[in-house]
């Protein structure tokens, strides 16, 4: 199930704002695409203080049998990477929306977020593919 | 996809479990139960069961069953003793490779061949033609693909617990069978007391194992059987990683009509004497060698180079990856593919381009994965 307080991309990334005063948001990619995508077994993410814009490619994931591109769900900088995933891709499977997240990013604007799906609209959307 | 894909006789039993489906060689076929990782780690551990039933099961049988497969075979099979199998190519007169396959000699004029999926309406179109040219009326071909079901139950339990479901014929256990040899004999469990099984000790794993062939009626509760004593069901995902890590080639990467044996370093499947289908292209190959040839890459990170993808030395591309995929068993990645003879030796350190990243890689001896001896 799709977390309440995440909002969601048709190319199944969540974002999740922790600081709105700050613009604080974390960013990973969903149950459904863990799922899809079978056993990760690598990532390639942005750097930490790089820039990524909304619905750009920010790196790649990894599975046994497949790749695919990742896409910014906000516009910001990047705070801080979740370089667990180095040892521990798998954690992008078990736990999508908690030890799973890949990075912390400080929006440029918050009004990006009105564009994204809801938990509610996001689940209707997968059920539809 | 306009046409519907075909179904094995296990098709609910994949659905029921969870089992991801995708089409592959024109079936519906699992690639996935539990996850890649997992299954894997099962066959090399423990007992993993395939349903490999998509692959093709064409009995040859006649007074010319045997001249008829020497023809077309690399390997010859009227040398082969009743009761052992034997891998080897079908190759075209050029001798690029149609399909390779195990075959079995099941009696003095009776074989079973084992084409891929995708590859059996061709391979069978293309043994009646010969039958038809050069050996008419001596050799019977029968495709009982349909009919019957294959399992492959692999790993290093894979024979303990057979023993404990099936005996031969003649009262021995099936783990009695050396490699690359068969034997016919009945389950003893469950609801299949006494439905005939057939056993080849062969496999595509790495790994030790049986090929099992059962009545398409009995096939499902066969697997049931065989889960329920502790084989973990594997899809075609596993079994892709399993042969990569045994360097062994699946048709349409490694081996295909523009690629020979030779080139793909098959060469010992390959008989030197005698004519057959593609033996004087070979022969010429042989003598005068080829330009490329299939290597083993290792990488020391996780991300996998795919089929296609480019192989370069020093910036210039020098050949292109068949097949590549991150290996449990050796926690890196590991890849097929051509290279130019001159980069194809062991410790030649090339690139591979992994979408515009020249990622370094080194030519490694195939293959990647050896299984450990045991005493038995």
């Amino acid at each position: 199930m799709s977390p309440d307080d995440c909002k969601y991309t048709q190319e199944h990334e969540w974002v999740k704002v922790e600081n709105a005063e700050r613009g604080q948001a974390l960013v990973g990619i969903t149950d459904y695409a863990q799922d899809q995508l079978g056993d990760v077994v690598y990532l390639d993410l942005p750097q930490a203080g790089s820039s990524v814009h909304q619905q750009d490619k920010m790196g790649e994931v990894e599975s046994v049998k497949a790749v695919s591109d990742l896409f910014s769900p906000v516009s910001g900088q990047v705070l801080e990477v979740n370089t667990d995933l180095l040892d521990h891709p798998e954690r992008v499977n078990e736990d999508p929306f908690g030890q799973g997240w890949l990075i912390r990013v400080t929006m440029s604007s918050a009004s990006e977020l009105d564009g994204l799906m809801s938990a509610a609209e996001y689940e209707s959307y997968i059920s539809g593919l | 996809m306009p046409e519907t894909n075909r179904r094995t006789p296990l098709y609910d039993a994949h659905v029921a479990a969870g089992a991801r489906m995708v089409p592959f060689g024109g079936w519906d076929m699992p690639v996935q139960y539990s996850g890649i990782l997992a299954e894997v780690n099962a066959v090399r551990t423990g007992t993993g069961i395939f349903d490999v039933s998509h692959m093709g099961r064409v009995y040859l049988s006649g007074p010319q069953a045997g001249e008829l497969l020497d023809w077309v075979l690399t390997g010859s099979a009227t040398t082969l003793r009743v009761g052992r199998a034997r891998y080897c190519m079908i190759c075209n007169e050029a001798g690029g490779v149609i399909d390779d396959t195990i075959f079995y000699r099941l009696d003095e004029q009776r074989y079973l061949l084992v084409p891929n999926a995708g590859n059996r309406d061709e391979v069978v179109a293309w043994l009646r033609k010969w039958v038809d040219q050069r050996f008419a009326g001596g050799c019977d071909i029968e495709d009982r693909t349909l009919e019957t079901g294959l399992l492959a139950v692999q790993g290093p339990e894979a024979a303990q617990l057979v023993d404990r479901l099936c005996t031969l014929a003649d009262g021995t256990s099936p783990s009695g069978l050396r490699v690359f040899t068969l034997g016919s004999g009945a389950w003893t469990g469950g609801g299949l007391r006494e439905k005939a099984v057939f056993l080849g000790r062969t496999g595509y794993t790495g790994e030790d194992g049986f090929e099992m062939v059962v009545d398409a009626a009995d096939a499902a509760s066969a697997w049931d059987l065989l889960v329920s004593h502790g084989a973990t069901p594997c899809g075609l995902g596993a079994r892709d990683v399993l042969r990569l890590e045994a360097g062994l080639p699946l048709h349409g990467h490694e081996i295909d009509r523009d690629t020979s044996p030779i080139e793909a370093g098959l060469e010992r499947f390959v008989r030197q004497d005698g004519e057959f289908l593609g033996s004087e292209a070979l022969r010429k190959q042989r003598q005068d060698g080829v330009e490329r040839k299939l290597v083993g890459l290792q990488l020391s990170g996780r991300s996998s180079p795919r089929a296609e993808y480019s192989i370069l030395y020093q910036g210039e591309p020098v050949g292109r990856v068949t097949s590549g995929s991150y290996s449990p068993t050796l926690d890196s990645s590991i890849a097929m593919g051509y290279v130019l003879v001159r980069y194809a030796d062991p410790g030649q350190k090339l690139d591979v381009d992994i979408r515009g990243r020249p990622t370094p890689v080194e030519v490694v001896p195939l293959p990647f994965y050896t299984r450990p001896r045991r005493s038995q």
